[in-house]
């Protein structure tokens, strides 16, 4: 299609001098969210974004899907921009998003109909509909409540419904903005586990804004941001080893390595990278039987 | 003494003699004392919010009683009206519910409803905004002006400028940046701290109540399933697990270490614990189980 650009082919979303500031109140100044921001998402790739409350990680989502448009610079969404109308649509269903509150996103009183909704309104034929809803909602693990009422489900069997939805638009990123907020343990277990399973099995490009460590660290990469600008880049081990730098955001590291470099300031020397319990139960057994050797 | 509150055989249900009558609590009892800082935790729909909704009045038992330091919160209108000024509840969320023109207005209207003198509600308004870290030109502020983690804040205040005896939070740090929980965490110790208040917080975070709250109550299917200190709950990752629940990350840790061999504690919450443990390992104390 002569709209895209041919340039970096493997980029999903590229943000380029992305410059967005919020109007003012009045007798305020307008509060700068980006100024001159650059970023890529390679195709499939699973991203965490971190950042303290009011860093920009929102905004910065509502880019992605041309909720909001760039006031200077860029965003290329699979090489199509964000500020050309005519390409509004394609965009929207090449992005999809999931938000925080699962009983703002769901509108129909059916599970299987929600699921429906976006593909409907895309014009989808009922044969291709129904495919699509099943199929969804096996990827999520809500097929056995296809015909449950929404409002009887718990908040982690909510949420995956709402990511169903948009799966069902085929769409080949999903943004998530704090998809968990709301969720006790085993709701976060069941949504963290399907997004996993999206970027592994189907290859979907994923993006996670979140607010919990150990969520970030089962991602390929995590970006760190702070006032609007990127803090850290790089694979979970390269950002959570930068302890200080990441405290000095108001953000943390996984539980785990906080306990590693608590060990290593008193004289250990463990590489910090253990972010599930039973990694970091092994390099502490491992310590402890050479201690005795 | 009397505790300061007391649940006798609660029960709840919600629209009983319609089809969709659903028990959300039952036979609760429960004796809460001064003084303590309680952690509530159930899975979604697991009767917390139920339950909190009886502390102050907002709910009637559909049978059972609500005791506020051993009077019937229900014997008549003047006392219940009381206990919800003794008893007060911050909702999750709480920030959704500000309305007025400035901070220092909002946080004022509790204790305007109380009754109270000018100077009086001055003073606690001032009060309450310094226990959560609101700054004087901050109240002059219109609410909406403040960042999410601030209108929190003032929002906590509100139900604080009313010195409530008992403070309930229903996840007041749900989707706040780590820094921004932590120091919501310090702002509800100091108050307790200051009042010797007692505090209950429903939270789904397990380090979060590992590493604050006094004794943990454990919510299944509108009972309480278990009660203790988060050392004796804890202890029971596979059976919280199964309700729907978790132990802390770095006791989940310790508790593998355990299943392969090695004679440590379990009931390790944080990381400064999790390390003096192992520190004291490396010093030569360690025995094989």
């Amino acid at each position: 299609m002569e709209l895209r650009s041919e340039q970096n082919s493997n980029s999903a979303i590229r943000v380029e001098h992305l410059r967005y500031s919020y109007p003012a109140a009045e007798g305020q100044t307008e509060h700068v969210v980006f100024d001159n921001l650059d970023l890529t998402i390679e195709q499939g790739s699973f991203v965490a974004v971190l950042g303290h409350n009011g860093c920009g990680k929102s905004t910065l989502a509502k880019h992605f899907n041309a909720i909001l448009l760039p006031q200077g610079g860029s965003v290329h969404v699979w090489g199509m921009d964000t500020k050309n109308e005519a390409l509004l649509l394609e965009i929207r269903r090449c992005v999809g998003m999931v938000f925080q509150n699962p009983d703002n996103q769901i509108v129909s009183n059916v599970v299987e109909e929600d699921v429906a909704f976006a593909p409907e309104n895309l014009g989808v034929a009922p044969d291709e509909i129904r495919r699509r809803v099943d199929e969804a909602l096996r990827q999520v693990g809500m097929y056995d409540y296809r015909a449950y009422a929404p409002h009887l489900l718990s908040g982690g069997q909510k949420q995956r419904v709402a990511i169903a939805g948009v799966i069902a638009m085929r769409p080949k990123c999903i943004v998530l903005d704090e998809p968990t907020a709301m969720l006790d343990p085993q709701g976060r277990r069941e949504v963290i586990d399907t997004i996993e399973r999206l970027s592994r099995e189907q290859g979907i490009t994923i993006v996670l804004i979140t607010h919990h460590m150990k969520e970030a660290a089962r991602a390929q990469r995590v970006i760190a941001m702070r006032e609007g600008k990127i803090l850290a880049d790089g694979t979970p081990d390269e950002v959570f080893s930068q302890v200080e730098l990441l405290r000095s955001a108001g953000l943390a590291v996984p539980e785990t390595t906080e306990l590693l470099y608590t060990l290593n300031e008193a004289g250990c020397d463990f590489p910090l990278g253990a972010y599930s319990a039973e990694a970091c139960a092994g390099l502490l057994l491992d310590y402890i039987r050479d201690l005795r050797r | 003494m009397n505790p300061i509150l007391e649940l006798q055989n609660l029960s709840h249900l919600y629209s009983a003699g319609t089809p969709f009558e659903h028990v959300a609590l039952q036979d609760v009892n429960l004796k809460i004392e001064r003084g303590e800082f309680l952690g509530l935790i159930g899975h979604t729909g697991s009767g917390k919010s139920t339950l909190i909704q009886h502390l102050n009045g907002l709910l009637q038992p559909t049978s059972g009683r609500v005791l506020f330091d051993g009077e019937d919160i229900w014997k008549d209108k003047k006392f219940t009206r009381q206990v919800r000024f003794r008893v007060g509840l911050v909702f999750q969320y709480p920030e959704a519910q500000l309305f007025e023109e400035t901070a220092y207005r909002d946080i004022a209207f509790g204790p305007k409803n109380m009754g109270l003198g000018e100077d009086e509600i001055h003073e606690r308004v001032l009060r309450a905004a310094g226990f959560v870290g609101i700054s004087q030109a901050e109240l002059e502020r219109s609410p909406f002006d403040l960042s999410g983690g601030q209108k929190r804040r003032v929002a906590i205040a509100g139900v604080i400028a009313m010195q409530p005896d008992v403070l309930i939070l229903d996840e007041p740090t749900a989707g706040l940046d780590p820094a921004g929980r932590e120091s919501i965490l310090q702002n509800i110790r100091d108050y307790q701290a200051a009042q010797n208040a007692t505090v209950i917080m429903v939270s789904h975070s397990m380090e979060e109540v590992a590493a604050n709250v006094s004794r943990l109550i454990v919510m299944n299917g509108g009972h309480v399933a278990m009660t203790g200190t988060p050392q004796e709950v804890f202890r029971h990752a596979q059976e919280l697990e199964r309700i729907g629940l978790d132990v802390p990350e770095l006791t989940r840790v310790f508790l593998e270490l355990r299943r392969r061999g090695l004679d440590v504690p379990t009931a390790v919450f944080t990381p400064q614990q999790a390390a003096q443990v192992i520190l004291q390992l490396r010093q030569g104390g360690a025995r094989h189980a």
